[in-house]
């Protein structure tokens, strides 16, 4: 039923901002998104907001909405009370450039650190041979969107720029997974991730994988086997000893 | 704050959706200095929504497919108007271009020996389409953007590009210098000076009203090919695929993907009955089942029965979707019904069509395992663009390039699904190796420079909104843009009512070069969209003007008044260029197919191969040497 939406939308850019009160009509079935777009339309033509597909499938448009980390294509109204107001703030974790819009180069920038796929040769006959129950794991890690929602709701870099440079977030932590459980890759990140992606400092609230709006088993089928890996490697007393005693040096 | 940056390079590739990465990715490996420009995040580009999958004539599932096969079934699904070069080294080029990008990290969906499993779609004779689930796009855009990214090839993210700047003194028929744009993140300029220009800026659907394309699609290379010299080529040929979500409202268009019906789902009327049969037309009817029971059993049976009337390609399929709603069995919400739940189990339709069954379940409150999809046509793709040279992929204007959507040819006047993603491999690769190419043949000092004239006149052009009154909103001139191209150039035209939209148009135009926006420079939306729309006005007049002019109907044109294909129209293709700001239109004659290709389409087949037996995805079985030798002949042919 159409009916007539109130949202507070925080306006502003770098230098500050606060919430502004728009009133716009909805109709049933619509979403945060159309709802924005109306007031672009109607009321704030320079409203920024970032968004593509509007289908859940390319993870422009997230955003906070009443304080819970959201595409807002994917917000269905009907989630609300037709007498709520619906808040819609920036995501958190980083910095904002102007209105719902954010500098999201931090993630771009830990993702590039990942060492690359390093694929084995193929087999004789030309090809690589997988089988699905192999790439099954691997194939949910490469459903993320990038919608950096779980970067945005983790806690240890929310309200804390100070770990930016050395924790690279949930999902990357994904990335590292799908490259470290392919099948034909051949690259060793486990140093990396425990030195340089700050691995350690997950203590697997799961907060990441509440928010995926891929529902991606972030914290239990990635980061949790990735600590496993990277604690195998560098506390295992076994391996320590193995690797003084014969003094290999680590590659 | 600096106003205007200048950057220069050896190959700037306009667009980072499959084609722009792929260029990027060649041009960068071939030696040139590289740039990408795109207006969104990277990753985030069309392709994306890109579903079902890429068609490439591996032979994993049918050892008889090949390249000739593919190409045969390419032409046939054009209606015989694609550029045949395109349509052959696409055919042939297609395989090794998927085998790369699981060289490159890709993980493709697995037949039970482990190779790379192909799926059934339209017009496809053979199960043909690598993919992964229904979301082939976009794994293929995370591939080749993490190859980029680790060939630190520089990306321009959110950046607009106005205007292909051509050297100084040369004028339009000159050589290209570079391209001029801003970011949107700040609203400050830049110049990227290079010689060759790849446009791989997608297509034109945000021109029309019901779209499965996001709010990038707004013709922008189409428009600067046009400004700048280049020819238009097939611009009337716009695909409305069968089958978009109807209801609610808010998602209306989004796309459904032919794989539901390439894995079962079949199409039905209010009647409940499955209308697709009453809609064979001649030139298909020898390969297309004509009972219930021998569709159903083509699924597991390709030795003994013929195709589904579901999987013709996407031109019939639509048009008879829209004579279905228009004769009044159609579903409550103005589409018909596309029903995999009574045909496959539940957890087959979860595993294979995973962000189909979210898609549905999120947005529409619809369980696709238990109900019926409504689905509707919905303008999907422009097989026009820019007219390009089939081998190189470069334009008329020196310099130039272009790959993907926003280029002509490869399609005709229809395009198969899971075509597109080959298509933007095999040509993005082309145009990116032609393009570095071109651009180390020119020595050093003959390097064109841009005219900074010409920088400044767009310049002042793009700020002139600020100046106006913005009670002119762009907002309002696009949705009327919109209103027009559905109601008069959509997916059934008549003379009459394409005259009305040129009348129409102008007036737009008109009205499109005066919006005003409020607020200032940086991310502003409103401002964002006053540019792109002169770009939709243009790509606009283009399609109507050409459709205008093609008194038949065929492929992704569908004329009221001219309701049959005819022959004299068949041997030509519509070229489009701008003569001192005017629209010009000619025909040129198709480019002559070689006779050894032409005998492809002497004998029609009439059913598959009595060949020995070959594993359906259901059930595969261990490939032969036989096999192998296929798949490396087509792969080194």
């Amino acid at each position: 039923m159409p009916y007539d939406l109130h949202l507070r939308v925080w306006r502003g850019d770098a230098g500050g901002g606060e919430l502004h009160d728009f009133t716009v009509p909805v109709e049933e079935g619509e979403v945060v998104l159309d709802a924005l777009h109306r007031v672009q339309q109607t009321q704030a033509g320079d409203l920024a907001v970032r968004w593509n597909c509007k289908a859940g499938k390319c993870g422009s448009c997230s955003a906070e909405i009443n304080g819970r980390p959201r595409l807002m294509c994917m917000a269905r109204l009907s989630l609300f009370d037709p007498a709520d107001t619906i808040t819609v703030t920036p995501m958190r974790t980083f910095p904002v450039i102007r209105d719902l819009v954010t500098d999201v180069s931090f993630n771009y920038e830990m993702s590039a650190r990942v060492p690359a796929f390093l694929p084995r040769p193929r087999e004789a006959d030309g090809t690589h041979r997988m089988a699905q129950e192999d790439v099954d794991r691997v194939q949910e890690f490469h459903k993320c969107i990038e919608c950096f929602l779980c970067q945005d709701v983790c806690h240890v870099i929310r309200d804390h720029d100070e770990n930016k440079p050395s924790f690279a977030g949930p999902r990357v932590f994904i990335k590292y997974a799908e490259l470290e459980m392919h099948p034909l890759d051949t690259n060793d990140r486990r140093d990396l991730l425990r030195e340089q992606a700050g691995i350690g400092f997950c203590n697997i609230t799961k907060c990441c994988s509440e928010v995926c709006p891929e529902g991606i088993h972030i914290t239990d089928n990635a980061i949790i086997p990735l600590k496993e890996r990277v604690a195998d490697r560098s506390y295992d007393p076994l391996v320590w000893l193995g690797n003084t005693i014969r003094r290999r040096p680590r590659k | 704050m600096v106003d205007h940056e200048e950057h220069t390079y050896d190959v700037v590739v306009v667009g980072a959706g499959g084609a722009g990465l792929r260029a990027a990715i060649e041009a960068h490996e071939s030696g040139a200095r590289t740039a990408i420009v795109c207006k969104s995040l990277l990753g985030k580009a069309h392709t994306v929504m890109a579903e079902g999958g890429i068609a490439a004539a591996m032979g994993n599932v049918w050892s008889e497919d090949g390249w000739k096969v593919h190409f045969r079934d390419t032409m046939r699904g054009g209606k015989m108007l694609n550029n045949w070069r395109m349509a052959q080294l696409h055919a042939q080029e297609a395989p090794e271009r998927v085998f790369e990008l699981e060289e490159w990290g890709a993980v493709f969906d697995r037949t039970d020996d482990g190779r790379i499993l192909q799926r059934d779609f339209g017009g496809h004779r053979f199960a043909r389409l690598a993919h992964v689930g229904d979301r082939t796009g976009l794994e293929l855009i995370r591939t080749l953007q993490n190859r980029a990214v680790r060939s630190r090839i520089d990306v321009y993210m959110e950046c607009t590009v106005l205007r292909l700047l051509h050297a100084g003194g040369e004028g339009r028929s000159g050589r290209l210098a570079g391209v001029f744009g801003y970011w949107r993140e700040s609203g400050t300029f830049l110049s990227l000076h290079a010689p060759a220009v790849v446009l791989a800026t997608g297509g034109i659907g945000k021109a029309y009203q019901v779209t499965s394309n996001s709010w990038e699609y707004t013709g922008d290379g189409h428009a600067l090919a046009l400004e700048a010299g280049a020819e238009l080529m097939d611009m009337e040929f716009v695909q409305f695929h069968p089958t978009g979500m109807v209801w609610p409202p808010s998602v209306k268009g989004i796309l459904v993907t032919e794989g539901v019906r390439g894995d079962g789902g079949v199409l039905r009327n209010s009647e409940g009955r499955r209308f697709m049969f009453d809609y064979i037309p001649e030139v298909f009817a020898s390969e297309t089942a004509d009972s219930e029971e021998e569709a159903d059993r083509w699924y597991d049976d390709k030795k003994t029965a013929r195709r589904p009337p579901e999987l013709l390609p996407r031109d019939e399929v639509a048009r008879a979707i829209n004579s279905e709603i228009k004769a009044g069995r159609g579903s409550p919400h103005g589409g018909v019904f596309l029903d995999i739940a009574s045909r496959r189990p539940a957890d087959v339709i979860r595993r294979r069509l995973p962000s189909m069954y979210h898609q549905f379940k999120e947005l529409a409150d619809v369980d696709i395992t238990k109900e019926s999809m409504e689905v509707g046509p919905t303008c999907h793709y422009v097989m026009g663009g820019i007219r390009v040279d089939a081998d190189t992929a470069a334009a008329s204007v020196p310099g130039l390039f272009a790959a993907g959507e926003c280029a002509a040819g490869m399609h005709g006047s229809n395009r198969l699904g899971g075509n597109s993603l080959g298509d933007l491999l095999v040509f993005g690769r082309r145009a990116g190796r032609y393009a570095a190419e071109y651009a180390a043949a020119l020595p050093k000092r003959t390097r064109p420079s841009v005219d900074p004239a010409e920088v400044e006149a767009v310049r002042s052009v793009a700020l002139a909104p600020f100046g106006r009154d913005p009670t002119a909103n762009p907002y309002t001139v696009h949705a009327k843009l919109q209103r027009v191209m559905q109601d008069l150039v959509g997916i059934i035209r008549t003379e009459s009512e394409l005259q009305r939209a040129l009348d129409e148009l102008a007036e737009l135009r008109a009205e499109a070069a005066v919006v005003g926006v409020e607020g200032h420079r940086q991310f502003n939306p409103g401002w964002h969209l006053a540019l792109d729309l002169t770009n939709m006005v243009r790509v606009a007049e283009c399609i109507a003007t050409a459709a205008l002019a093609r008194r038949e109907s065929r492929g992704g044109h569908t004329r009221d008044d001219y309701p049959k294909p005819d022959p004299a129209f068949g041997a030509v293709n519509h070229v489009l260029d701008l003569h001192g700001g005017v629209l010009r239109l000619r025909t040129e004659p198709l480019p002559q197919m070689p006779d050894e290709l032409r005998t492809l389409f002497d004998a029609p087949v009439a059913k598959a191969p009595d060949a020995p037996a070959v594993p359906t995805p259901a059930v595969p079985v261990p490939p032969t040497a036989g096999d192998f030798e296929r798949v490396v002949q087509q792969r080194s042919s």
